[in-house]
């Protein structure tokens, strides 16, 4: 390194010459290309572009030149190093770029592999479809009512107008408590729900009640000795037979799907007058089994959904609602018949085992 | 109740071309559910075959198998070659030359089923000897039909193998079989079902001919006497109120009843037996009055119709011999001693049947009977119904019965079937009418004929309804006010004679009408408050606990008695107090479950059996917990609301039924798998569930632990209350002990908590805290305290001490062993500090913490290390 130098020749100074620059650049262009990784190229950058690469050496020896010399080495050599930092950047882009490719590749992990380490639990269908119905009658504005499974005679009973000597009362269809006298059963359906509402609350009611009820069968195919039944009660001014299609009309639908055409004909039951049987067109043939049969209705189009009607005057009376005022209308169904119908179950056992297997198919919807 | 088309056809049209499937399908619209269709299904041959011999062996499985050689006349297939028909049968109960079914390959059964000539036991079987059952005249299948046994030797003098035994039998004619409702009693007759299919086709005028419109005689003096002497009618009302008596006499005992009479008895599916008692029965079909045909000669004395006295004794017909019951009304022959007689004094005084119900074996009509007495008679329905549920005995007549005769046929059906007797055994009818005839017309009621519009949602007009009501044999009254009627029921419907009648005639208007008729509309409740709180807790505790991968499962509520010891139930806890089944299914379990576990055990058990390993369920439901013994609920009038008190007791009386959930666990919580081992349920999996049921619930709750708590282990059983002290349940691991009492597997877990608790703590508007945005400060520290206290103590010193700025305690680390003091544990807390209003500075923080640490050295003698 010298002090300036005022006679001093520029083509002496051989960093500065064009064509040492253009090789630098050169040199530098290949390095920086032929750079296969970051590693690489950091190596390309302290040689090119570093304090000891040909150009910061000729950039150096700018400031020894003629002020008339200085601009034209100087632009020379600033473009020459414009030309190698932003190849080194775009070098550096690619090869980052590369990189982060790379490691998305390497850290790839094989998805399909199982992973539920605890497993899933379920709801009861049972359950499910009480809710499923029950949910659709809360919409329409209808409350939902429950009450004990063990229960008083006269609300199971008497109170629904069926007398001392009707047959459910005998031993064959009911469970009786211990002593006999207390008075006391296992309720044979969701009815004295109805009574308990009508005793507490004066109309207008629209209950539907869900629950637990039990009969004196042994398990079989079509029997369970505990089962479930959903039961709708209406009370109110004005009500007629066309209401309780409506309402009938409405859980078909939320249960087999809109469109679910039925057909009535009358019945008997004591606690309604007049009495109704529903029957729904079946789901599976629509009402047309064709010349094999439909296993679902047995071929006759229709599958009988449960029994019905105006609540019996007598059942409004012992509940101190006077009929000539309100009137009403109830109907229920077995809800493991719902679940036997609408999913395929193929009989009771599956439903009341507790089998693990059964309940998890539904999950937590049905 | 059944009718063979060509019956129906007798009463009323039929309509052209109607099959049994339309004519049931009609039947259908007016209300009578659709049993069964019989007959009409057998197709291709079925003939008369006489078994010519046979060659009876035993087969590996000890069943004997004849080879029959069976005579079908000119329907045998070998019958060219000389030979008769070949025959493999299973049956046993006939003789060679009996005269029986024979099914010929080429027929087609009842149910589809083809007859092909197939090997069969080694040789070739050319048809088959048919059961009852097979071709569907009844449900015998003990033995295959021997036809002079089927339908009496008389009838079958002129048969010849060959015949066609389709038409001897009637299996070409339809029988329709319709479900008769307790209201419907007059359908349990071929006169009821023929009206209501007339019915079905609009009440044409005409179209029905009623069976009971036949001449009777008046009655006299000189027929049998009979006394009517109810001396205790039920609820007042006479046990017989109508009893007719008619005498044949010189009838031939051994004349056959013909051959079209059996036909349709054995179409209706019952069995021809003899003159007498087919008539009986075939008037009762006809026309639905029970009749009973005595043999004159075995009486002595004038029929006396009374209650049984305590400790008499009947042998009924079925050969059962039945102590009596003194609500029990009888039918009795007074014997030679005349009526007066009492208590046997005339010692000829004979009980001759339960009245309404089955008839003795005494007096039964035999095959020497010439003089024969028939009874038509009219008795309380609740009578019959109690006799004959008191006795187990359901007979023809006590269906009626008690459902309600038509008490206006008696006269007709005494008469129908004396003259039936007479037109086939001879003899002649006695002069003599007896017809104690105590039955009243039923009282009009007064009908609003906008009524039963209202009733239905139909509009029905004034002149419909006047139509229908007659069309059902009512007898109509105007009166000035033209909105009301007087109506008269029709003598056959008991049901529409009753306090408020309108309804039931709202039904039959409806009815008639058709039901289909009836519009939808869909009713508007205004006010429906959506699910209760306690309806969403439910559901939100069954979510949390399926969401928390636990399987809901349902079990029935009958447990063992000895659940209570294989649970190590202390001798004076209150889940020992069961109430108890007066009838169980199985005596084995006559008590309903005090806890859901009691049954959840059987449902895990199960489960097991069936190969599953790891298994997490839980079920809710209610349990019962009398408290103490029951009490005797009360049965009020219904005549009005009972009263406040009544009802209270009522309630009252009524055991108290709380909600609960139980939950159990057995095997992994968490699988095995590629990612390492597995871990096994432990006691935690069960504190955790019920924490994050009690989460979900925004429920503080808090655990300690209950060393006493069965059925769980001593050492592994949580106590889990709210924060006042209530009892939510308990979580834990079970006892080793009752594990194996229960044969469940060891480390079995269980928690059973109550949800009606969890529901009131839950039942209130959850208030928002603020929170701090500041920055958090954290400091962690290590106390030593003595094995023996518990954590949570701990913890709540922690908490106690810490003050507000306190945000969380998070135990991190437990540590026991030699690096510490013996009987002693490390317990390593980070406590995070956040206050609401600043960023604390490192002394507020340090000061907390020393206030925290001070608090657990005094409370818990922790010492921080």
């Amino acid at each position: 390194m010298s002090g300036p130098n005022t006679n001093y020749d520029p083509v002496e100074v051989s960093a500065l010459d064009p064509e040492n620059v253009d090789a630098a650049v050169a040199d530098a262009l290949t390095a920086i290309a032929a750079a296969a990784s970051l590693d690489d190229l950091k190596a390309v950058r302290i040689a090119h572009q570093g304090e000891r690469s040909p150009l910061a050496l000729a950039n150096r020896e700018i400031g020894a030149l003629p002020p008339s010399a200085k601009a034209e080495a100087g632009k020379r050599v600033g473009q020459a190093r414009g030309r190698v930092g932003a190849a080194l950047a775009t070098r550096q882009a690619e090869l980052e770029a590369e990189r982060d490719e790379r490691i998305l590749v390497e850290e790839r992990v094989d998805v399909t592999m199982p992973v539920v380490r605890r497993p899933f639990g379920a709801r009861h269908p049972i359950e499910l479809v009480a809710q499923r119905l029950v949910d659709a009658f809360v919409g329409m504005g209808w409350e939902v009512a429950e009450g004990p499974e063990l229960e008083a005679e006269w609300l199971n009973f008497d109170a629904l107008n069926l007398g001392p000597d009707h047959p459910a009362r005998q031993m064959q269809d009911t469970f009786f408590l211990d002593p006999v006298d207390s008075g006391l059963v296992l309720r044979t359906h969701t009815s004295p729900v109805q009574i308990r509402t009508m005793l507490r609350e004066d109309p207008p009611i629209y209950i539907v009640a869900p629950g637990k009820v039990y009969r004196t069968d042994d398990l079989d195919a079509t029997h369970t000795p505990v089962f479930h039944q959903i039961e709708c009660l209406a009370v109110d001014k004005g009500l007629t037979m066309a209401h309780l299609r409506g309402a009938i009309d409405a859980f078909v639908k939320i249960m087999f799907g809109e469109g679910t055409r039925t057909r009535v004909r009358a019945s008997y039951f004591p606690f309604t007058e007049p009495s109704m049987e529903t029957d729904f067109v079946c789901f599976a043939c629509h009402g047309d089994p064709g010349p094999d049969g439909c296993r679902t209705c047995g071929g006759s189009g229709w599958i009988e959904l449960g029994g019905s009607g105006m609540v019996n005057r007598k059942v409004l009376q012992a509940c101190g609602i006077d009929p000539d005022v309100y009137s009403g209308f109830a109907f229920g169904l077995g809800i493991e018949r719902a679940l036997m119908l609408r999913h395929g179950v193929q009989g009771m056992h599956e439903m009341v085992e507790g089998d693990v297997r059964f309940s998890r198919q539904f999950g937590m919807e049905v | 109740m059944r009718a063979p088309l060509t019956w129906l056809a007798e009463y009323t049209d039929l309509a052209a071309g109607a099959r049994g499937v339309d004519v049931a399908a009609s039947l259908v619209s007016v209300g009578l559910e659709e049993e069964d269709l019989h007959g009409g299904d057998i197709t291709g041959p079925l003939v008369v075959g006489r078994v010519l011999e046979f060659e009876e062996t035993i087969q590996k499985n000890g069943k004997p198998i004849r080879y029959c050689v069976v005579d079908v006349g000119q329907n045998g297939q070998m019958v060219t070659e000389g030979r008769h028909q070949e025959i493999v049968c299973g049956a046993t109960n006939f003789e060679v030359g009996d005269l029986v079914v024979v099914v010929l390959p080429g027929a087609t059964l009842p149910g589809g089923f083809h007859i092909t000539a197939r090997k069969t036991y080694g040789r070739m079987s050319n048809g088959m000897i048919c059961a009852e059952d097979e071709i569907g005249i009844g449900h015998d299948h003990a033995g295959i039909i021997v036809l002079p046994r089927l339908l009496g030797e008389e009838h079958v003098a002129d048969v010849k193998p060959g015949d066609d035994a389709i038409a001897l039998l009637g299996l070409g004619e339809e029988t329709i079989e319709a479900n008769v409702t307790p209201d419907r009693g007059y359908c349990f007759s071929v006169r009821g079902l023929a009206r209501e299919y007339w019915h079905s086709q609009g009440s044409p005028a005409g179209g029905f001919r009623d069976p009971a419109l036949i001449e009777t005689p008046q009655p006299n003096e000189s027929g049998h006497p009979v006394v009517l002497r109810d001396e205790a009618p039920l609820d007042g009302v006479p046990g017989c109120d109508r009893f007719v008596a008619r005498v044949v006499r010189g009838v031939d005992a051994a004349a056959p009843s013909p051959a079209w009479m059996q036909k349709r008895i054995a179409q209706m599916g019952m069995r021809p037996i003899s003159l007498a008692v087919d008539v009986t029965n075939y008037v009762m079909l006809a026309l639905g009055q029970p009749l009973h045909a005595y043999d004159l000669d075995t009486l002595g004395g004038p029929i006396v119709v009374r209650r049984a006295r305590s400790g008499e004794k009947l042998t009924t017909l079925d050969d059962v011999e039945r102590t009596l019951d003194p609500e029990d009304l009888l039918i009795t022959d007074a014997g030679d001693g005349g009526e007066g007689g009492e208590g046997g004094e005339g010692g000829s005084e004979t009980v001759l049947g339960l009245a309404g119900v089955m008839g003795g074996a005494s007096s039964e009509v035999s095959a020497t009977t010439t003089n024969v007495l028939i009874e038509a008679a009219h008795f309380d329905p609740t009578s019959v119904a109690r006799t004959s549920r008191r006795h187990r005995l359901v007979s023809e007549a006590s269906k009626r019965f008690e459902r309600g005769v038509d008490p206006a046929i008696p006269a007709a059906a005494a008469e129908m079937a004396a003259r039936l007797l007479v037109e086939h055994g001879g003899g002649q009818i006695d002069p003599g009418v007896t017809d104690l005839d105590h039955t009243s017309r039923p009282h009009a009621f007064r009908l609003e004929l906008a009524e039963p519009s209202r009733i239905v949602g139909v509009d029905y007009p004034r002149e419909r309804v006047l139509q229908v009501l007659r069309d059902l044999g009512a007898e109509v009254r105007e009166t000035e006010d033209e909105r009301y009627v007087e109506v008269t029921p029709p003598s056959w419907r008991p049901d529409l004679v009753n306090d408020s009648p309108a309804p039931d005639y709202a039904e039959e208007i409806a009815r008639i009408d058709g039901y289909n008729n009836i519009p939808s509309i869909t009713p508007t409740p205004t006010e429906g408050r959506g699910l209760t709180h306690g309806q969403k807790t439910r559901r939100v505790v069954a979510d949390a606990l399926a969401g928390a991968g636990f399987t809901e499962v349902l079990s029935y509520p009958f447990v063992a008695p000895e659940l209570a010891d294989q649970l190590m139930l202390p001798a004076d806890d209150d889940r020992r107090r069961a109430v108890r089944l007066a009838n169980p299914l199985s005596e084995e379990r006559p008590l309903l479950r005090t806890s859901v576990l009691s049954s959840l055990v059987d449902v895990l058990r199960r489960n097991i059996s069936r190969g599953q390993k790891d298994v997490a369920l839980f079920e809710m439901g209610l349990v019962f917990r009398p408290g103490g013994p029951l009490g005797r609920a009360p049965l009020p009038s219904v005549a009005h609301r009972p009263s406040e008190a009544e009802l209270e007791q009522l309630y009252a009386a009524v055991p108290a039924q709380p909600r609960r959930v139980g939950i159990i666990a057995t095997g992994l919580a968490e699988q095995a798998g590629w990612w390492g081992s597995g871990r096994l349920v432990e006691w935690s999996d069960m504190v955790a569930a019920v924490e994050a049921v009690a989460a979900a619930l925004v429920v503080p709750v808090v655990v300690s632990a209950d060393a006493d708590h069965a059925p769980w282990h001593p050492g592994r059983c949580a106590r889990i209350t709210l924060t006042d002290g209530t009892l939510v349940g308990h979580a834990g691991e079970l006892h080793p002990k009752a594990l194996s009492a229960l044969d469940l597997p060891p480390r079995t877990v269980a928690a059973e908590i109550d949800v009606d608790v969890l529901t009131t703590a839950s039942d209130r508007a959850v208030q928002a805290a603020p929170f701090s945005t500041f920055p958090a400060a954290l400091t962690d520290i290590a106390l030593l305290v003595r094995s023996d206290v518990p954590a949570g103590d701990v913890e709540s010193a922690l908490r106690r001490g810490a003050g507000e700025s306190l945000e969380s305690v998070t135990l991190f680390d437990v540590y026991e062993g030699d690096r510490i003091e013996a009987g002693h544990r490390s317990l390593a807390y980070r406590l995070t500090f956040r206050a609401a209003d600043r960023t604390l500075t490192t002394d507020e923080v340090n000061g907390f913490r020393d206030a925290a640490v001070a608090e657990a050295a005094r409370a818990v003698g922790a010492v921080q290390r």
